[in-house]
């Protein structure tokens, strides 16, 4: 039998592989799939603790969330073709429209 | 038995994240968070949640990852150079870290308790996990779930409305 603990810890190593690599890449898109990675440990961690706890909200939420991740996936890449087509990269260092 | 196999699966999920933070070439890093997405429904699985396991597969490994390979393929990027500064990782490795210590010190010093609710894993198995989830989201959660739906239609608008060609900007 797998303890909740187990899960709990597997959810907060993909959540700081997911905080790293959100941090060091420079590629837009690579940023967008660590950030999906971050989501669904928490997903995992969601998913855990609602088995854990006999409780079907938890399972609910995760439902939410993965809606969220849709339109969030939708409007993020329309996003990223919209700047690649003004600026012909993605590296996040050339979105600087905003910098002071 | 099912302990073996909770790690296998487990160290397959983190080595396939480290290689979404660290390959090189964008497809790779798809290919890689794909494998993440699988291994995490095996874990739904294991937690009597198939219903979840079906529709992780499905939108995300399904639509979601579909979705980036199409734009990756589309924007035809060369692999760019990764300039990283030795202070930007050393930075991120210690927020990184200090997430991870966070949120385990939580785990350390203290249990996971709280009142017991009803639904038992034989229960899912008798009646099954897609009426249970229904049951609590279509009664319990009608409302978010409508609004759901709103957000999504929102985001669809938004998508055609932000990739769309600006005439004006061509003229």
């Amino acid at each position: 039998m797998v303890s909740i603990d187990q899960y709990l810890v597997l959810s907060a190593i993909l959540f700081s592989i997911g905080t790293f690599g959100v941090l060091t890449r420079k590629n837009a898109i690579v940023i967008f799939m660590c950030i999906e990675l971050m989501l669904n440990s928490v997903n995992l961690s969601f998913i855990a603790l609602s088995n854990h706890l006999g409780n079907m909200d938890g399972q609910v939420f995760v439902l939410f969330i993965m809606t969220v991740a849709a339109a969030e996936a939708a409007v993020g890449m329309a996003l990223i073709i919209a700047f690649y087509r003004n600026r012909d990269s993605i590296a996040v260092d050339d979105f600087n429209l905003l910098k002071w | 038995m099912e302990q073996i196999y909770f790690f296998i699966i487990a160290i397959v999920a983190v080595v396939s994240a480290v290689l979404v933070v660290s390959c090189k070439s964008p497809i790779n890093n798809a290919v890689a968070l794909m494998m993440t997405f699988v291994c995490l429904a095996n874990f739904y699985v294991m937690l009597h949640a198939p219903f979840m396991a079906a529709v992780q597969i499905m939108v995300y490994a399904g639509a979601i990852l579909m979705l980036i390979v199409f734009v990756i393929m589309l924007l035809n990027l060369n692999t760019v150079l990764i300039q990283k500064t030795s202070h930007s990782v050393v930075g991120a490795i210690t927020l990184a870290g200090l997430v991870f210590f966070q949120l385990y010190y939580m785990l350390g010093h203290s249990s996971t308790t709280s009142i017991k609710g009803d639904i038992s894993n034989e229960l899912v198995m008798e009646v099954g996990h897609t009426q249970l989830l229904a049951k609590s989201l279509f009664v319990e959660f009608l409302l978010p779930f409508e609004i759901a739906s709103i957000l999504l239609l929102v985001a669809v608008i938004g998508a055609v409305v932000l990739s769309k060609r600006n005439a004006a900007a061509q003229e």
